[in-house]
């Protein structure tokens, strides 16, 4: 398929392999966080691993939405799903994250409850106008990538003149994550992980641009590299957070010049700025209570605000006690470090919400790369 | 008592709909069984109007298989639920490698079904079966409340002779057998998805629909005991059937990604719908774990059948103690091959 194919080239990824074999200095260690969920699927699916030598590791960042989002929201969208009337649509991967007391969208769907999975957040703004008795809830998640559609679909509901949609908005933003991982302030024990360099987001950079990062690197001398999802994106990423560490810089980098500029999308970030504002606080799973971290709707359209209008006062709860995507979602932990997974955790099972969608750090690491847990596999595959 | 007078007004199939009459077991059950079914499927089983068939059996093996069929859309481009309820079915007789010899067919219908659907879907199934050179001589009707299925759901039952000799069964897979594809992979299920309207995008891939007993039998006579099993990808793709076969051989796989065909538009339709095409499902497809030194043999009797154009060997059975498929990817890397948990594509077969 030409412009995929392109960037999923083995001869081209072997080539930059071997750079990246040649100029990453043996003495030295090399640990990189690839902040996406996007990049993580990318890196266990195409097996870039195997690819990089065994001083240059790469540890999983907490950009994937679904696994961010706390348990007492999934509670608050299966109350609303189950209320009489209610319509919930929703993105089709936050079906099986887990709520609490073992609950799930899911579950709540052979309950009774009307929930629809959409593949885009215009289908709910259709459903609402095409079924008039009902009030349709779209369950808005997602970083700065989903936000601007989730506007777009709000603005057309408005000029709909449509009095039975609303959104319940948990969109939250990018940058103010990456501090919370390099500064030791917001975490809830203090922990912290040192990495030498980030690749940044892609998607998300398209819309917010690589200005925001610009801050960032100065502040905490760590070096960003703005990288598509496809492989080859991320072997090349690789090679110049080597060649920005060795070379003792802390730089912005945009490999994804395809799609990313430095301001980015003005058009999607005015229609972001025209419905949503700051919240004061939002909590994270992994990463705890964040100022300013997330949006809500602005005051002009509490009518399309699920929030206000089903009084929704979200209340604190806990994880599964055991359950370690706190630290893996911090990059503290390897998913196959932690006691669940593989044993009660499980895609089919999932105890936290890093084993429920593709992009989260366990699902990856399950679905593609847990055969690298057993040195035995490594035989296998050279027998062959 | 019946009065063939009573009989004479046929049923309006162009706009007529299914009653809850047409499942009563009464004169307009007997009408529409005659007028839609009997007419499409038109054998001498049928004809008799007895509520089994009884056939003469050859000596030997029997293969046996049952299948339900809930498929939306009932229409989709290169097949509808008729001829799939008739290729699935067959398919499964088939990876025995059994000669399939007749099926049952049962339908559910919903009350307020067109009857012209139906008779569309009838005349689908005949000619599938007639194609295949298999009849279906009996079936059953029944009619549900509107609202308590969808239009129509099919059950089709087959059976078939296995020939003398011939084992073919998932726990016959022996590290370092040879693993062969028949063909391109993700066409059936990209072809459903892409007929949903909230989709919104236009393919012209057609579904891969196919019985298969015919590529079968050409490859039990190539490869004869060298073949240790075949297994049709259906729903769960290529990812669930090695998988399954990995469990039943405990066994594993290393097959390379550069070796399975896939078509470039449904590689396509798989980026913009975040889908993996080894997940994906397939209806006329199949893969074949061989003793290596009868590869060749076989992947040139399967080439040159029309259904087995673009067979592929792809990888080899591994000794795994954890069951593992692993995928060597085109990129160069190494991964798993899982199941897919939960669903890809809801009601694709």
């Amino acid at each position: 398929m030409k412009y995929i194919d392109e960037y999923r080239d083995g001869d081209l990824a072997r080539s930059i392999a071997a750079r990246i074999a040649s100029e990453a200095i043996a003495s030295r260690h090399y640990k990189f966080m690839e902040f996406c969920g996007g990049h993580t699927h990318a890196i266990s699916r195409y097996g870039i691993a195997d690819l990089l030598p065994s001083n240059v590791e790469m540890v999983h960042g907490p950009g994937c939405p679904v696994c961010v989002l706390p348990i007492g929201r999934i509670d608050d969208a299966i109350r609303l799903a189950m209320r009489p009337g209610v319509t919930l649509c929703t993105y089709a991967d936050l079906m099986r994250v887990p709520a609490s007391g073992g609950a799930n969208l899911l579950k709540a769907k052979a309950a009774g409850a009307d929930i629809r999975m959409i593949y885009s957040s215009m289908d709910a703004v259709l459903i609402a106008e095409a079924e008039p008795a009902r009030h349709v809830v779209f369950f808005a998640i997602g970083f700065e990538t989903t936000t601007p559609s989730t506007a777009l679909s709000i603005g057309l509901a408005r000029r709909k003149q449509l009095t039975n949609f609303s959104v319940f908005c948990n969109h939250v933003l990018t940058p103010v994550a990456i501090r919370a991982i390099l500064g030791t302030a917001n975490l809830p024990n203090g922990k912290n992980i040192l990495v030498d360099g980030f690749i940044g987001p892609a998607h998300v950079s398209t819309v917010i641009g690589t200005a925001p990062y610009v801050e960032l690197a100065a502040e905490f001398t760590k070096p960003v590299v703005v990288a598509g999802f496809e492989p080859l994106d991320v072997v090349q990423a690789i090679l110049i957070l080597i060649r920005q560490v060795n070379e003792g810089r802390s730089d912005v980098e945009n490999q994804y010049i395809r799609a990313v500029t430095a301001e980015g999308n003005l058009i999607a970030q005015r229609a972001i700025a025209e419905i949503f504002e700051l919240r004061d606080m939002f909590e994270w799973r992994g990463l705890g209570d964040l100022p300013a971290s997330a949006l809500r709707l602005r005051a002009a359209y509490a009518q399309f605000d699920a929030e206000q209008r089903f009084e929704i006062i979200t209340a604190p709860a806990a994880d599964n006690p055991a359950c370690e995507c706190g630290d893996v979602l911090r990059g503290l932990k390897k998913p196959a470090e932690c006691k669940l997974f593989g044993t009660v955790c499980s895609p089919e099972t999932p105890m936290g919400s890093c084993m429920v969608s593709p992009e989260g750090a366990c699902a990856a690491h399950w679905t593609y790369g847990r055969f690298r847990d057993k040195a035995k596999a490594g035989a296998i595959r050279a027998a062959a | 008592m019946t009065s063939p007078r009573l009989r004479t007004r046929k049923l309006d199939i162009r706009s007529g709909l299914i009653d809850l009459s047409h499942g009563a077991g009464g004169r307009a059950s007997s009408q529409l069984i005659d007028e839609i079914f009997r007419a499409a499927f038109d054998n001498p089983f049928l004809d008799q109007g007895n509520d089994q068939a009884a056939f003469d059996v050859p000596a030997g093996r029997m293969a046996m298989s049952t299948d339900s069929y809930v498929i939306w859309p009932l229409f989709f481009p290169g097949g509808d639920i008729g001829s799939l309820a008739v290729h699935g079915t067959i398919n499964d007789l088939a990876m025995a490698g059994a000669r399939p010899l007749h099926l049952a067919a049962s339908y559910i219908l919903e009350e307020g079904f067109p009857l012209a659907d139906l008779q569309r879907i009838a005349v689908s199934m005949g000619r599938a079966a007639s194609a295949a050179g298999v009849a279906i001589v009996t079936g059953d009707t029944k009619v549900v409340e509107r609202g308590k299925a969808d239009g129509v759901f099919i059950t089709t039952t087959g059976i078939g002779i296995v020939p003398a000799g011939l084992d073919l069964s998932g726990n016959r897979a022996r590290p370092g057998d040879h693993v062969i594809l028949s063909g391109s992979i993700g066409d059936h299920g990209v072809a459903v998805m892409s007929t949903r309207s909230s989709m919104g995008f236009e393919t012209e891939i057609l579904s891969d629909s196919a019985a298969l007993h015919g590529l079968v039998a050409e490859m039990v006579e190539a490869a004869g005991p060298s073949l240790r099993l075949l297994r049709d990808p259906t729903r769960g793709g290529l990812a669930a059937t090695l998988n399954e076969i990995a469990q039943q051989s405990r066994c594993g796989f290393l097959i390379d990604e550069s070796k399975i065909p896939v078509r470039p538009d449904v590689v396509a339709a798989c980026e913009l719908l975040g889908l993996d095409p080894l997940n994906v499902a397939n209806e006329g497809k199949l893969v074949a774990v061989i003793d290596p030194s009868a590869t060749d043999a076989l992947l040139a009797v399967m080439r040159a059948h029309p259904l087995g154009r673009q067979a592929s060997f792809i990888g080899k059975v591994t000794d795994d103690d954890q069951y593992f498929v692993q995928m060597t990817t085109s990129f160069g890397g190494g991964r798993i091959v899982d199941w897919l948990a939960g669903e890809q594509l809801p009601r694709i077969c």
